[in-house]
């Protein structure tokens, strides 16, 4: 029941952050050119409702997607199993969640 | 006459080694025919499984150099490379002695996840046709015959203790596309437990002899799964 | 020995584990936007061509994640199709073309 759930949790984080990440990939080489500076990027972010979601969302979906994708090659090529992988993935997502809200934070 | 250059694995358990074997190479001749040869007439002690010889048993698969095959229907042009044979017992089970493997852990799983048709209490009341949709999705996972080939090609098999493996899986898929079966929710739910294990490799389905497809059933088994996943997120729908 | 599909699954999972490394990195330097000077002095770092170089690699890793991703979910839950090959093709081709834009961006 739990690895269904967390299946699905997989699969429906791959689909909020395909077009996210199509954008990003997009506003990466529209940023990149001439150079990246902290005006330039805050410029675009600071006080913006859009971005705000839109990395929000990121954040969140990131923080689900990666640690269940770890999971699953620690388990596969490790052989680590257990409580205490559920426990060092449930971390790593949190950690993931914080400091991207942090960074959220920081650019908005 | 032509010789193929032949190695066998000899030994029990974990243990064991290759042995060479010079066996005449013959028109038509299948990878079991070589090994029948070596049997017959060069070490009798050697240890290997076989039932019909011609492909319906599913009783003698092996690893010919490096590839889960059904030995009967290999033909040895096809599968010796360069005039040699490599000739192993199959992956991911245990070795009892030279080629043949305990076939148990394979069928277990089968038990395990009850991969058998429920008779339906409440049979649909108009005939099966043959060319509606879930006829045919069983239709093509039908003709598996337990030869445990795809499960000796399967990494999944391999990394995760408890993946049931593709050929139950595909199995499953069958019964859920079954109208006349009694179980679909119970099918899933034992699919549910394993499928989304499997990483889409498609070994199974390049290794199949008869031609299946499990990867695509598997696929089946985790849009259906996850479909009634998400039903137990709506109220009212889903057990 | 190995085939196509098994190739892209490896890509897939090996990206995937580069970018959950990566991701907590991403976020503790954007972190440092809460002082803009903080912020420049790592962007200076990032105007250097060998690290231009990785970061286009980073893109080459995300795209090659995205297409491969799309690339299960389209062969998880849509119709099954025996043209595997080619969407593999098609999922490497995009990913390196963005890897290229990238290149052409940062260097332009």
């Amino acid at each position: 029941m739990k690895e269904a759930w967390l299946f699905a949790a997989q699969r429906l984080s791959a689909l909020v952050m395909a077009p996210l990440v199509l954008l990003h990939l997009g506003v990466i080489l529209y940023a990149v050119r001439g150079g990246l500076s902290a005006d330039e990027i805050l410029a675009r972010t600071e006080g913006s409702l859009f971005w705000g979601a839109v990395y929000g969302l990121f954040v969140l979906a990131a923080a689900v997607h990666a640690p269940i994708g770890l999971r699953a090659v620690l388990r596969e090529w490790c052989r680590w199993r257990g409580a205490g992988l559920d426990i060092a993935m449930t971390l790593f997502g949190l950690v993931l969640l914080v400091l991207g809200l942090r960074a959220m934070a920081a650019v908005l | 006459m032509a010789m193929l250059e032949v190695e066998i694995w000899r030994g029990s358990g974990a243990d064991g080694a290759w042995q060479r074997y010079a066996v005449p190479h013959e028109a038509n001749q299948t990878v079991l025919d070589v090994v029948t040869h070596v049997q017959r007439y060069l070490d009798p002690s050697l240890a290997y499984r076989f039932a019909c010889r011609v492909g319906m048993c599913g009783s003698r698969a092996m690893t010919v150099n490096g590839r889960p095959r059904w030995t009967c229907r290999a033909d040895c042009p096809q599968a010796a490379r360069k005039g040699r044979l490599r000739i192993g017992p199959l992956r991911n089970l245990p070795v009892i002695r030279d080629l043949a493997v305990d076939m148990a852990p394979f069928f277990e799983k089968w038990r395990d996840a009850e991969a058998r048709f429920v008779p339906s209490a409440d049979p649909p009341d108009e005939a099966v046709r043959p060319d509606e949709p879930e006829r045919m999705a069983a239709d093509a996972g039908i003709e598996c015959i337990n030869c445990a080939v795809c499960y000796a090609a399967c990494d999944s098999v391999a990394w995760n203790p408890d993946y049931p493996g593709p050929a139950v899986l595909n199995r499953l898929w069958t019964l859920v596309n079954d109208r006349r079966d009694g179980d679909r929710d119970g099918h899933l739910d034992a699919a549910g437990a394993g499928c989304h294990l499997c990483r889409s490799h498609q070994e199974c389905a390049d290794a199949c002899p008869t031609g299946l497809n499990p990867t695509a059933a598997i696929a089946g088994l985790k849009r259906e799964t996850l479909r009634r996943t998400l039903g137990r997120l709506a109220p009212g729908r889903g057990r | 020995m190995r085939r196509g599909p098994w190739w892209a699954f490896l890509l897939h999972r090996l990206s995937g584990v580069a970018l959950a490394v990566f991701l907590p990195f991403h976020f503790l330097v954007l972190g440092l936007a809460v002082e803009r000077a903080a912020l420049d002095g790592v962007l200076r770092w990032t105007d250097n061509p060998w690290v231009k170089l990785a970061e286009a690699g980073l893109v080459v890793l995300l795209a090659l994640h995205l297409t491969g991703g799309l690339r299960v979910l389209l062969l998880e839950f849509g119709r099954w199709s025996d043209r595997q090959q080619s969407r593999i093709a098609l999922a490497g081709g995009l990913a390196l073309l963005a890897g290229f834009g990238f290149l052409a961006a940062a260097f332009a």
